[in-house]
């Protein structure tokens, strides 16, 4: 229930850039200079921008704290940066606000089902710089069991809801427009909007990705009546993000959360961290796993982060595998298939660079 | 002698002192602004920011549910930006007359000598007024408008069909043929069509703008001393009669200036049609925004739109207001 602060967000932009002073003109020389390191250093504390209210992503539990993959991201960052996966502020964004948030300094980092895309990618567009992504999706449709639909031509001359600011709302119009169907859009500031509209039965369908819609549906009052087309409309490589212009933020980003890809592929979980880093520490010739565990070599120096910020995200979190299992695996109330999103060594698109 | 005419120094000089005072706080402000400008400049460059306007020519690809003027996928974001100032046109003109009708009925209904009309329209202002807008359109989209039956169960009269996707009109189509809503695929269709999405945003905007007006227009009739309604009552004109005729005249003086303010404020709450879906100015902006990321040319776009539109209904109601003033003979 956000009256109208987005009006708002153009001119902190504008104060921003004419009242930002040249702190980074001459960020230069040895060692890792990172301005959004230091300032999370400074303040002791990872802010970061979520959906809040995606079950199985990010989403705020009734005894107040975040659970699910986004929220998971997010702490392991803390964990790499500042030893501490408490130490996160999240901050609830809706599709719209998400970019002005971080090009605006609100957010250090978003991990918020955010699809990496050209424009968004590129300092022409949006200028984000984005992580390895933790979850490769696919756009779907869902409509009621009742209303018949079986595929995109059976909704010819209908109304389909959609979150206003996503790529969901340009990859309907292309699909429409290939197949010369005639549709109305209905769009929406908030997730919440656009799921109280279709549940209200103002559209016959709702379309966002796959997982979106699996978590939607299991808050629904009656997730069987509901059900999801067998059509992938697009894909959606959902990945965590932060700005431009911090390329030793960014690195830190992107190798932690390559870290948790790693630690499944060497079978290391949260319960056997500590045991993986005494093996380790006992064995001098296991290199690799000394290496990674920050035993040897200065790989968490380069980085800027703490010599051992592997073990201490791996404490944290657990493992891509784990962290996958618990909140959108069949063991959740999601229950979604690894499928895309397993380990290269079994297939999937799951897949580290040498920690070398 | 020669003391009175020795030349006073400047620092002394009160003809001379203000402009020095003058200049050195004008220079200071110009410096300070200069200095934001290019601070600003600078620092967009550096994150690849700087205004340009070529996106605006590129393709929307997003589509609109509805549009006065016609809109596809592959027409350009000035177009797109164009059907949402449109749509937020239409809804702010038919708000301004809707709330206007609605203010002044209940405004003079609380002058009524009935007294369960006066309490009604007490009730309106007081309930209406007090609750925030947004929550009001909400109310109105999910629990009135979404309420209402869809398809074979809408409510139908000849040439009229009311249903959850909207009301439907029999008009005249392709030339002269008089044509009925019809149901085609289980979707109505009918020549003319008021989405439920505009309806619920125009019913939340006059009934909440027509509660401020109700009491603008209270209080110009107030404003009329009560000699002129006994002289009029002495001339033997009806309540209506001498509300018409002798009182409204009067009392528009006081009113129309009020009014002008609430209609800038109607123009500027037609922005929160994104909470019920219809397509207004924002919400093609916002997708605009997104999809472009050239955050800062789509706002300034957006400011100066409700900027002009807003200075427009000053400058008409100051012409309405010239109007209405006593002119002397």
């Amino acid at each position: 229930m956000r009256p109208s602060p987005r009006w708002l967000v153009a001119l902190p932009l504008l104060l921003a850039f004419a009242l930002g002073g040249c702190a980074d003109d001459g960020g230069s020389g040895g060692g890792v200079q990172s301005v959004k390191l230091s300032t999370i250093r400074g303040r002791d504390k990872l802010v970061c921008g979520v959906d809040g209210k995606l079950p199985g992503f990010s989403f705020l539990g009734p005894d107040g704290t975040y659970s699910g993959l986004d929220a998971d991201t997010c702490r392991a960052v803390a964990a790499a940066v500042l030893g501490d996966p408490a130490k996160v502020e999240y901050r609830d964004l809706n599709s719209s606000e998400r970019f002005a948030a971080l090009a605006s300094g609100e957010v250090d980092m978003l991990a918020r089902n955010t699809t990496l895309t050209l424009s968004r990618d590129s300092a022409g567009g949006n200028g984000i710089s984005f992580g390895p992504t933790t979850f490769y999706d696919g756009q779907g449709v869902m409509v009621p069991v009742a209303s018949g639909v079986q595929s995109l031509k059976d909704l010819d001359g209908k109304p389909i809801c959609v979150e206003s600011g996503t790529t969901t709302e340009l990859n309907l119009a292309d699909r429409m427009r290939e197949q010369s169907i005639d549709y109305t859009p209905l769009k929406f500031q908030t997730g919440d909007q656009t799921y109280a509209a279709y549940l209200g039965g103002r559209c016959v369908a709702v379309t966002s990705d796959r997982s979106q819609l699996a978590a939607k549906r299991s808050s629904f009052p009656k997730p069987d009546e509901h059900t999801l087309l067998p059509v992938v409309m697009s894909k959606e490589p959902l990945t965590p993000a932060s700005i431009n212009g911090d390329p030793a933020w960014a690195d830190a980003l992107r190798w932690t959360v390559y870290a948790l890809f790693q630690a499944e592929e060497l079978g290391i979980t949260q319960a056997n961290v500590a045991a993986k880093v005494a093996e380790a520490e006992a064995n001098t010739n296991q290199a690799d796993l000394r290496r990674f565990l920050g035993v040897e070599g200065d790989f968490g120096k380069q980085l800027g982060l703490p010599a051992d910020f592997v073990p201490k995200t791996i404490a944290a979190v657990g493992n891509y595998g784990e962290m996958f299992e618990r909140n959108v695996g069949t063991g959740s109330p999601l229950k979604l298939e690894r499928a895309e999103n397993r380990l290269w060594t079994e297939g999937g698109l799951i897949y580290s660079p040498p920690f070398r | 002698m020669s003391r009175s005419l020795e030349r006073i120094p400047w620092w002394r000089d009160r003809r001379v002192l203000p402009w020095i005072v003058q200049g050195v706080v004008g220079l200071t402000l110009l410096l300070v602004i200069a200095l934001l400008l290019g601070n600003l400049v600078r620092n967009l460059t550096a994150a690849g920011l700087l205004l340009s306007w070529r996106w605006l020519g590129q393709p929307a690809s997003f589509d609109v549910a509805e549009s006065l003027v016609p809109f596809d996928a592959s027409m350009p974001y000035w177009r797109a930006l164009l059907v949402g100032l449109v749509n937020s046109l239409r809804a702010i003109l038919v708000g301004l007359v809707g709330a206007t009708l609605l203010g002044t009925a209940m405004g003079m209904a609380s002058f009524s000598g009935n007294g369960l009309l006066r309490r009604l329209a007490r009730g309106y202002v007081e309930v209406i007024r007090n609750i925030p807008l947004l929550l009001q359109l909400l109310f109105w989209y999910f629990v009135v408008f979404l309420a209402l039956p869809n398809g074979t169960a809408a409510f139908q009269l000849p040439g009229i069909v009311l249903s959850k996707s909207g009301l439907y009109l029999a008009w005249f189509s392709q030339g002269f043929s008089w044509q009925g809503p019809e149901l085609v695929n289980e979707v109505w269709r009918a020549p003319l069509r008021l989405s439920v999405e505009f309806s619920a945003l125009l019913t939340g905007l006059i009934t909440y703008t027509g509660a401020f007006v109700a009491e603008v227009v209270r209080g110009g009739i107030a404003s009329v001393p009560k000699g002129q309604w006994e002289a009029a009552t002495s001339l033997g004109l009806h309540w209506s009669a001498s509300m018409r005729s002798v009182v409204l005249p009067q009392a528009l003086r006081v009113i129309v200036p009020g009014l002008n303010s609430q209609y800038i404020s109607l123009a500027k709450n037609s922005s929160l049609a994104v909470a019920v879906g219809y397509v207004d100015l924002y919400s093609v902006s916002e997708t605009t925004l997104n999809q472009t990321g050239r955050a800062l040319e789509v706002f300034l776009l957006l400011l100066g739109s409700y900027l002009i539109i807003d200075l427009l209904i000053s400058a008409v109601m100051n012409g309405v207001n010239q109007l209405v003033q006593i002119r002397e003979r």
